[in-house]
Parts: C-alpha cells; structure tokens; sequence
C-alpha cells in the first residue's frame, strides 16, 4: 500500500512527465491555449495511460519476456507491439469520446488521434519496461498491475496538472507585453523552463 | 542526373533547414530534444539516429505509398517507423553502448517523435522516394542543428566541456581559487526549455514573417 | 495487372499480414545478429566497473576482457552461512539479484597483491545507485571503489562517478580502532564529522546531501552483508 502511494505521488511530482521527462510537449504546447480544452485533453491522455500501462505491462512480462508463455525472448516487438496497443486503445477512447461528448470531440480535434502518437503515452510504456529491472526496494520498481495502475494514474494527473496550468498562465499572459518575436511559442517554452525550476524543488521529496 | 538536384529539390532540401524548421517553427519533436542535450555526444548520436530514420522511412513508405491500403495507412506508417527504430537502438546497443546507456528511453521514443509521423503524412505519401528521401535527410538535419546548439551551450556552460573534454581551465573555478562556477541549472531540464525559447526568439527576430 | 482495389476487405488483411509477417523476420534476424555483440558490451560495463575499484580508470584505453582475465583469478558465490557454494560464476549474479543467500565475490591478483572485491547496490536521490569496493586482503583497508547510478542531479549527486570522489576512499579503514563488530567507515558531511577518526569517513559532495547519505548507507550495508565472509577470509 505504501509502495502504491509513494510511486503515485512520485509519478505526479518528481517524475512529472513534463517537468522531468519532457514527454508528451508537442500536444502539450499546442493544446494549451485554454483551461477547458486542457482538461479534457489531460483526462484523455490520463484514461489512455490507464489502459496501456498495465496491457503493456502484462504483454512484456507474459508473453514478450523469456520466462513468458512463449518461452522464447521476444523483447525486440516491444516498440511494435507497445506503440499497436497505443493505437487501437486511443481508436477506442475516440470513438467513446464522439459518442458521449461531441463538443469536446470538436474542440480536441486533431490532437486526439495525435495523442496515439504522444511521447507521454509511450513514454510511460518504456519507462515501465525499465523500472521492471530496478531493485524491488527502489521507490520507482514496478512489479505488478497494481504498481502500473499507481503509475499511469500519478503520470497522467501529473500531465494534466501540467498542462491545465500552463493554460491558465497562458490564458493570462495574452494581456501581457511580450516583445513581438517572442509571442506565441518562444514564451511559452521560457514560461515552462521556469515552471520546471519550480518543480524541482519537489526533487529531494522522500516518500 | 539534372533532375535530381533541381531547384525545386532544392527547395525541399534547404526549407527545413531554416525557414520551416522542424523544431523551431513547427513545434514538432520537442520531447527528446529537450531530454537528451545535456551534453553533445548523446544530442548529436540523437539527431544522427532520428535523420537515418526519417530519411529511410520516408523512402519506403514512399515507394509503397500506391499498395496501402487507406484505412490503415497510418498503423502501416507506425509499424514501419517502430522496425526502423528496433534496428536503429539495437544498433546503438551494439556499437556505442555508453551512448544508448545514455539516451535511455528516448531512442524508443523516436517512434512517437511527431517529425516521422508528420513528414510521412504530409510529404512521403504524395511524392517519389528521391524527394521523400531529402525531405527526411533535410527535416532529420534540421532537428538535429537544433539539437546540437542546445547540447553545445549546455555542456560547455553546465560542465564547461565540449564532448568531453574540458575547456575551461580547472584553474578558473571558484574551488582552485578563480571567479568561475558551472552553472549547474544548465545540466537541468528545466534551462533546456528556456534555451530553446531563446533559439525560437533568435529565429522570428530573423524571419520577421513567422512571427505570431 | 490494372488497378488493385486497395480498400478492399480482403487486401487489407492480407496486406497487414503480409507486412507484419515481413517485419517480424525482419526484427528477429536483425536481433539475433546484434545479440551477441549486445551482450558482450553489458558484460565488458561490468567488467570495466570490477576494475575501477581495482584503481584501473574507466575509460581510459584498454583491452577490458583481457585485463579482467589477468586480474580477477575467481568470482566464488557464497551463501547465507558464509561459505562457497559456487567456485565460479559469480560474475552471472546480475547486482539486483544480490541476497543474503548468493553472495558473489572477486577475488583479484593485482601488483599490489590480493584483494577482495565486493559488489553492492543502494538507493539515491532520484534512483538506484551501485557500486563495487575493492579491499586488501587484511579485509580492513579500501584498496579502491567504484560508484554510478541511474538518475543523480548532473554535477551534483552525478559526481560519485568520478575519480576525485571515489579515489578519497583509498585506504580507508572498515572499522574503528579495534571495534571489529561493526562497519565504520562512512560518509560524512564536511564539518559533521564529530569524532570520528580520519581513517574512517569520507566528505560527501557539497550539494549533493541525499545521494551521499545514499552512498553511505550503501557502503554500510553492503559491507556489513559481507562481514561474515570478510570473518571467514581473515582466519
């Protein structure tokens, strides 16, 4: 329980995916202009990474791995197969999106088949295949579905944190005297650097 | 041979170089442009990998852009992309092992770097495989210039080297006596944003035209 | 041939089948041709680890297998009653498999003589951190020791990787005095020293507090793990 905890609360924090990781920044930048697209872009990327994580998690660990039901080491489909998850899920979370929220599904529009295609959705993938290898005392180990379902949650909060605030800075900033070739994007990328300094004081949180 | 290097080639060659710059101008591929430029081995091991794969999927998807099928055209783009880069990490893994060590997840993350899946889209299923193939060259480069600037100033100010080796002399740090300290918030993430932001500035004060 | 119908239920199918069977080959062949070379380099990172805690520098030119074969004479596995259960192939035992029950240890002929070399692994600030000692064989002085990590802040908690960090540990003594019952060699802050005699502790890096609490926890319960083999090496 301890362990659910502490890898949550890391995954939205410290190993913030766009603070720490810089992952998933393309969507990030371009759908940040408001608070209410954010929102419901960062709860779709969170339900997507709720899916994909721990599917992900028990295809490496049961049938790509060499003590899987296969037998044999399969870990090079990984990329093939972790990115085809990725994209039948977000077809999916599409399709629901349509049917239940038409207004969101316009104002998303490109950028929900792009999240198929986000660096933080694949992002959480790789990095689960990695800590899988860590020693199981470390705080960011992830050995079980239980571990991924803490970590695609933490992570997912953790973009959605990220993303409805830099919107709502955003939001505020078009009344500000930015010099003319720095508008738009050039302040945005320094507003996130000084949002990420302001992150990394969580860096020496113990849990 | 003429026709190969024509102007319009060349157009397609030198646009992204500058005036469509993957990275500055089209926001694309921001997130490992960021993570890995720390230092200049691994930015320019990055840049290196992500232009062989642009280039060579653009060239296949390009010459089996007629036998796709539409309604999964984009799944065939991505299982392309995700070959290349399997091959590309499994031969980092063999050959530069200290660098793979180094860039971590980001080589899978190529497969997700909005460059490939954009140039595929919008260039490689409308044009030859010669075109395709300087598109992605000239897109992959244009990443990588950007890349190499941000991993240039961040190691020769964040650890006062250049690929590796030192520059500023041990004797100007303020442990042995000098005035000098290395900025430790260079190696951070967070400064990586910032200079990027910087290049994006310096960019539109250049080409007036693309400012928003 | 005339113009295929590319929408098609039934081309599409195949046309995926087709391409992932392709790919697949593609991918095992290409895996299975690098995998050897792959798995030589992670053992050569190994390797070269070993020998930096045996004062020979990590990255400086030098064929890694060939000076391991002439330094390391065994890796000997031990058990939770401190004794051999495996002559060799300690080398195999991967650091997060590390336990009580299968304990590996290198044991090296350098030209300053035998020494021991002991493998450990710790947490730091942002990650896991790991790390070999290398002892002489009177089991008490640090002969050398390596350090790295997955994750340290670069320029701070990052420099346990290097030389000047790691090389203050030469000679250092395991134990205070004649206290042979516990580990005394630590890592301490500068100015927190106490009374501690300078035999025994090692300024952390300035800066880097948490990662050098890490290392310190690391080199305590690392060595404290071994002392029953230390014991039983000694008599």
């Amino acid at each position: 329980m301890e362990h659910f905890f502490s890898l949550f609360v890391r995954s939205i924090f410290v190993d913030n995916m766009i603070f720490a990781f810089f992952l998933g920044m393309c969507s990030y930048l371009a759908v940040s202009k408001t608070v209410k697209t954010s929102l419901g872009l960062g709860i779709a990327v969170t339900f997507v990474l709720l899916i994909t994580v721990p599917v992900d998690y028990l295809l490496q660990t049961k049938v790509l791995a060499a003590e899987g039901i296969l037998g044999v080491d399969l870990t090079f489909l990984s990329f093939i197969l972790f990115i085809a998850v990725i994209a039948a899920m977000v077809q999916l979370v599409e399709m629901i999106v349509e049917k239940f929220s038409p207004s969101l599904y316009a104002a998303l529009g490109i950028f929900l088949p792009l999240i198929a295609v986000n660096c933080a959705i694949m992002g959480a993938s790789l990095f689960m295949q990695q800590r899988i290898n860590l020693e199981p005392g470390s705080t960011q180990f992830i050995g079980g579905v239980g571990d991924c379902v803490a970590y695609a949650l933490g992570s997912g909060i953790g973009w959605t944190l990220a993303i409805v605030s830099l919107a709502a800075i955003r939001e505020k900033m078009a009344y500000s005297d930015v010099p003319k070739p720095l508008q738009g994007l050039g302040i945005t990328f320094i507003t996130v650097g000084l949002m990420a300094m302001a992150f990394m004081c969580f860096s020496g949180l113990k849990l | 041979m003429g026709k190969l290097f024509s102007k319009e080639n060349g157009e397609v060659f030198k646009s992204p170089l500058n005036l469509n710059n993957p990275v500055a101008v089209q926001v694309l591929g921001i997130c490992s442009a960021l993570a890995v430029t720390a230092q200049l081995k691994p930015a320019i091991v990055m840049g290196l990998s992500v232009t062989v794969i642009t280039a060579f999927s653009n060239v296949i998807i390009s010459l089996i852009r007629k036998t796709i099928p539409n309604r999964i055209r984009i799944i065939v783009q991505l299982v392309v992309v995700a070959a290349l880069v399997t091959i590309v990490s499994n031969i980092l893994k063999a050959y530069v092992y200290d660098v793979s060590v180094q860039l971590s997840v980001y080589v899978g993350l190529i497969i997700t770097n909005c460059i490939l899946m954009g140039r595929l889209e919008a260039f490689a299923m409308m044009n030859g495989p010669w075109e395709s193939f300087l598109d992605g060259i000239a897109n992959g480069l244009g990443y990588a210039i950007v890349l190499v600037i941000v991993g240039f100033v961040r190691e020769l100010l964040g650890f006062g080297s250049i690929f590796g080796f030192q520059i500023i002399p041990d004797s100007w740090l303020l442990d042995n006596g000098g005035g000098y300290l290395h900025n430790g918030m260079m190696t951070m993430p967070a400064m990586a944003l910032i200079l990027v932001g910087c290049i994006i500035w310096a960019h539109r004060a250049y080409n007036k035209d693309k400012i928003q | 041939m005339g113009k295929l119908n590319t929408n098609g239920n039934a081309y599409t199918i195949i046309y995926a089948s087709i391409m992932v069977i392709i790919v697949a080959f593609l991918l095992a062949f290409v895996a299975s041709a690098l995998k050897p070379t792959q798995d030589e380099n992670v053992a050569n990172d190994k390797r070269s680890q070993i020998l930096a805690a045996l004062r020979i520098e990590k990255g400086s030119d030098y064929d890694v297998q060939a000076k391991y074969a002439e330094l390391v004479k065994a890796d000997p596995v031990y058990d939770g009653s401190a004794s051999v259960k495996a002559e060799n192939g300690g080398f195999a035992v991967e650091n997060k498999n590390l336990t009580k029950d299968n304990r590996p240890l290198y044991v090296a002929e350098t030209p300053d003589g035998k020494k021991y070399v002991i493998p450990m692994t710790g947490a730091g600030l942002w990650g896991g951190i790991w790390g070999y000692v290398a002892l002489d064989d009177d089991c008490e002085t640090v002969y050398g020791t390596y350090f790295s990590h997955e994750s340290e802040t670069a320029g701070l908690g990052a420099r346990i990787t290097e030389l000047e960090f790691q090389s203050k540990f030469q000679g250092k003594k395991l134990f205070a005095g004649d206290d042979k019952s516990k580990i005394a060699l630590s890592v301490v802050k500068k100015g927190k020293e106490g009374d501690i005699s300078a035999d025994n502790y090692v300024n952390g890096i300035t800066g880097a507090t948490l990662t050098s609490d890490g290392v310190n926890n690391m080199i305590q319960k690392g060595l404290s793990d071994y002392k029953d083999i230390l014991d039983s090496l000694k008599k």
